[in-house]
């Protein structure tokens, strides 16, 4: 049942107008933010309105819909988000990774390899990787047209004196076919890799920041190292409690006073989608 | 007498939309737009269905020839600009403008840089270029019949502006395909 009294996807047509317009921009400069006008939305900020703009603007009845915070498709962004849409759309949704047309995701790339028939649309906090080590927005545009990204190595190259290694575990600085540093929105580093060359689009929306952009499909998108210091996804050394899957990206939970950890797969449908434990291989 | 637009406004523009999105994330794939207003001469279904997708009150367009003007002012809310060289959006029925007459964009601001509807006689897949870049998992081929004879010279200078540079949408009856800037084109 969609929802008298709004427009098909609760964006009136100037809107989307205005952002489909910044989309095919940002196709066509894969890893430029392009500024557009974001709106208000029925929900604040921090809960992915740029994600819902772009998605409103994308979606058509004939999509099916799948949205997913930190990898589950039953936490309460995901839930809300996801009857938002069928509800002034009136599109299918999922919880399957293989059966949505649209993905709209907080913080995870699913574990499934996406096909080019599908969108990935992510929600980000904040589109400009260098804004810790650089404040004024004037100054870090002039150096992604300088493609001046020194002060990010300098970064990187002081973790690894300080540290031993890189310490950033999420939000890891890419460069998106050897142009422009992008920021991958806070994804953890160990789903870096499945931005590169995705046969999927890949849409970012920053709501509060008021910037888009994109990764068109097959582009290479490489985590920033050095030679002697490889990049690394991080995962931990575990098994999932429920699926037993060694592959996949682990939620921790603290199950007992005594500090027990189990360790879960974040990815919920990949998890369900997965045969159970046996009991005696516990 | 002024012909329709979309049927739908707001469901054609977004079939049409995607299918743009489509052609302009896999550079030459071609695509057959799914609705299609009455395009009034001279311009083609596929040319007039983009625009009404992605033109309005904010985005000035310039016309080869002001035949279609009335038709996109009416349907389309948009201002008709005299002069190409400082449009987001311009179409060429006729002869293509040469690409360095239109706007750039800055080394800063690369995306107010003009798109470029451009109507050919014919696209054809499978065979002609052979294009490059992001959006293509190895090699996509078009040909396309009706471009200037000094084009492919004109895209090189134009990609090697990146990321400053124009976007082209290739309009052929009810079909179209996508030249995004960072697209390379070698002679097939």
């Amino acid at each position: 049942m969609i929802e008298q009294g709004y427009n098909f996807g609760y964006l009136d047509e100037n809107t989307k107008r205005m952002i489909r317009r910044a989309l095919l921009k940002a196709v066509a400069l894969p890893g430029y933010q392009v500024p557009f006008g974001s709106r208000e939305m029925p929900l604040p900020y921090g809960w992915g309105t740029g994600g819902i703009q772009l998605t409103a603007s994308v979606i058509g009845p004939d999509d099916t819909l799948k949205v997913i915070d930190q990898g589950a498709d039953d936490t309460t962004n995901a839930v809300s988000i996801r009857r938002f849409f069928h509800r002034v759309t009136g599109v299918a949704t999922t919880e399957r990774t293989a059966e949505a047309t649209i993905i709209q995701t907080r913080h995870r790339v699913p574990e499934a390899t996406l096909g080019e028939h599908q969108i990935l649309v992510y929600q980000v906090p904040m589109p400009e990787p260098l804004f810790r080590l650089e404040p004024r927005v004037a100054e870090t545009r002039r150096m992604h047209a300088l493609a001046d990204y020194g002060l990010m190595h300098v970064k990187l190259y002081e973790d690894i004196a300080r540290h031993g290694a890189v310490t950033t575990s999420y939000n890891y600085p890419v460069m998106v076919n050897q142009r422009y540093l992008m920021s991958p929105s806070p994804i953890p580093a160990f789903d870096n890799p499945k931005l590169d060359r995705m046969p999927a689009l890949q849409l970012f929306g920053a709501g509060r920041e008021k910037r888009l952009y994109a990764v068109p499909p097959y582009t290479p998108v490489r985590s920033l190292d050095f030679e002697d210091h490889p990049f690394v996804p991080v995962r931990a050394d575990a098994a999932c409690v429920i699926c037993g899957s060694r592959a996949s990206y682990l939620d921790e939970l603290i199950v007992d006073d005594g500090g027990t950890r189990h360790f879960v797969c974040s990815d919920t449908d990949y998890c369900a989608s997965r045969p159970p434990l046996q009991e005696d291989a516990a | 007498m002024i012909t329709a637009g979309f049927n739908d406004p707001v469901l054609d523009s977004q079939r049409c939309f995607r299918a743009v999105l489509d052609a302009m994330s896999r550079p030459g794939r071609i695509h057959r737009l799914p609705a299609l207003p009455e395009a009034p001469a001279p311009l083609n279904p596929a040319a007039a269905a983009v625009l009404l997708t992605l033109v309005d009150a904010d985005t000035p367009v310039w016309l080869d020839q002001p035949e279609a003007a009335d038709w996109l002012r009416f349907h389309a809310g948009c201002p008709v600009a005299a002069e190409p060289g400082a449009v987001p959006f311009a179409l060429a029925a006729g002869a293509m403008p040469a690409l360095a007459s239109l706007c750039q964009g800055s080394e800063e601001e690369p995306h107010l840089a003009a798109t470029l509807l451009v109507q050919v006689a014919a696209l054809r897949a499978g065979q002609g270029w052979r294009l490059a870049g992001p959006g293509i998992e190895h090699e996509h081929r078009l040909e396309v019949v009706g471009l200037p004879a000094d084009f492919l010279a004109q895209w090189a200078a134009n990609q090697a502006r990146f990321p400053r540079g124009v976007d082209l949408v290739l309009c052929a009856g009810d079909q179209l395909a996508c030249l995004p800037r960072s697209v390379q084109i070698t002679e097939g």
